[in-house]
């Protein structure tokens, strides 16, 4: 995630300090994406230094103010205006798993799904019932907080359907090849030790 | 608290010898009032089975079905005709609506046989199409509605009146996704008033709305989350 683009387009909307952003990310993404208040001073440090943002100053009480510059919003149209980097998915720890349950000997793939399935739908349960009390807002920033919500609710829902997609296939490699499974190598070794 | 719907090893067999089909195999399952039950699983797996089941429209091979506190089997077809005029509302996986009838009239219809006087009827069945978000539907023969005003029509036919139970078999099948949502609002809506739902779907996000997903698998309930709000139900049943 962008906390560079992110912290640009949310300085478009005027000059702000960095405690001010953080907490309007968090408005509008809630807790999703917790960003600590020192990662938004290096961030904007290294803005600055690129000039994308420039200080404006003290707001009176000793926070330091930044704002953008032409750069800066030039950047932030470039980053709405471009569709986000599919090509290189990010490395997703359930797939790797299944896809070594499947290969590795011995490990019940059936059960693995059953238990992510139920374990996803949990979660999905959860971001629901977030959801649902979300609703009531009417803001532009509860809005927002709807969308990313509901964005975790739909990839919750394509893991589902991916998972149920991979029991199907599996059951379906098993009808095709109904010979018993080979005993596996750890198995074999295991029962020759006894 | 008595479950509203109760499932008691229930079994339900198609046909018999080389043709046999154990559409259900000894399930038991409850809805409590206020309580939304998902029900998942792949095409085949026994999930509209349980859903006529517990709607009276079919009989168990064997085990019981209970309708607050009623066995279904006991009420005779008489009494379970009855029973889904009035306390259960049932949204078939294919609308089931009377091509004859406009929008609205399909919606009384149930009130009208229960003998509630025309013109309440109506108006009761126009505010359920209201909340379904078709009301401008109203006088609209089935035939010249889109597949999700049919099946919208057939979620007011389920939820109008005062029903205790309501089963719905992938009723949102035909819905785009907002369209879905507010339909999911609207049984949960119900069921936060009181009522006990069974909410039969293919899409998890929908499914996510209740308060207990079940997963069938073969006729056999595979999985469950969300179990310990039921278990402390049943707990503080037991405890009475
Ligand atoms: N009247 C019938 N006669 C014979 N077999 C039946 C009958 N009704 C259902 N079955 C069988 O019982 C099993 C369960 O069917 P059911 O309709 O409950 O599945 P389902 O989970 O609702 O599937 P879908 O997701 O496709 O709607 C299936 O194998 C089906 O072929
Ligand atoms: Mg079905």
């Amino acid at each position: 995630m962008s906390v560079r683009q992110a912290l640009l387009a949310l300085l478009e909307e005027g000059p702000r300090y960095g405690y001010q952003l953080r907490a309007q990310f968090e408005q509008r993404t809630g807790a999703t994406w917790p960003l600590n208040v020192g990662q938004v001073y290096t961030t904007l440090t290294r803005l600055e230094r690129d000039g994308l943002v420039e200080g404006a100053g003290d707001d009176g009480a000793g926070h330091v103010v930044y704002r953008i510059t032409e750069a800066g919003s030039d950047e932030v149209a470039t980053w709405f205006t471009t569709p986000v980097e599919r090509a290189q998915p990010p490395r997703d720890e359930l797939a790797i798993k299944l896809a070594l349950a499947v290969t590795v000997p011995g490990v019940d793939v059936g059960t693995v799904i059953q238990q992510q399935r139920t374990a996803t739908m949990s979660a999905l349960q959860d971001y629901t019932r977030l959801k649902r009390r979300a609703a009531d807002g009417q803001s532009r920033e509860d809005l927002a907080w709807t969308l990313v919500l509901d964005s975790l609710v739909f990839g919750a829902e394509a893991e589902i359907r991916w998972l149920d997609h991979c029991e199907a296939r599996l059951r379906r490699a098993q009808l095709e090849r109904p010979e018993a499974a080979p005993a596996t190598p750890a198995a074999v070794e295991r029962e020759a030790s006894r | 608290m008595t479950a509203v719907l109760q499932l008691r090893e229930v079994t339900r067999v198609h046909g018999a010898g080389e043709t046999e089909v154990h559409a259900l195999r000894s399930v038991s399952f409850a809805a409590h009032p206020g309580e939304l039950v998902a029900v998942m699983g792949p095409s085949g797996s026994g999930k509209s089975t349980l859903l006529t089941l517990a709607g009276g429209l079919d009989t168990p091979t064997a085990g019981t079905v209970t309708v607050e506190g009623q066995d279904l089997a006991a009420l005779g077809a008489a009494g379970r005709a009855r029973a889904r005029r009035t306390s259960i509302g049932f949204v078939f996986q294919d609308f089931n609506l009377i091509p004859a009838l406009t929008a609205v009239e399909n919606v009384a219809l149930p009130l009208e046989l229960d003998g509630v006087r025309s013109r309440t009827a109506r108006a009761t069945a126009r505010r359920a199409l209201e909340e379904v978000g078709i009301a401008d539907l109203a006088d609209r023969f089935p035939d010249h509605m889109s597949g999700g005003q049919q099946q919208r029509v057939a979620i007011a036919r389920a939820v109008v009146g005062d029903r205790r139970l309501i089963l719905a078999d992938e009723p949102t099948g035909a819905l785009d996704s907002e369209t879905g949502e507010s339909i999911l609002r609207l049984l949960r809506a119900r069921c936060d008033a009181g009522a006990a739902g069974v909410l039969v779907t293919h899409e998890a996000r929908h499914a996510a709305w209740a308060d207990r997903v079940v997963f069938l698998r073969d006729g056999v309930v595979v999985d469950e989350t969300g179990a310990d709000r039921a278990d402390a139900l049943l707990d503080a049943g037991a405890t009475q």
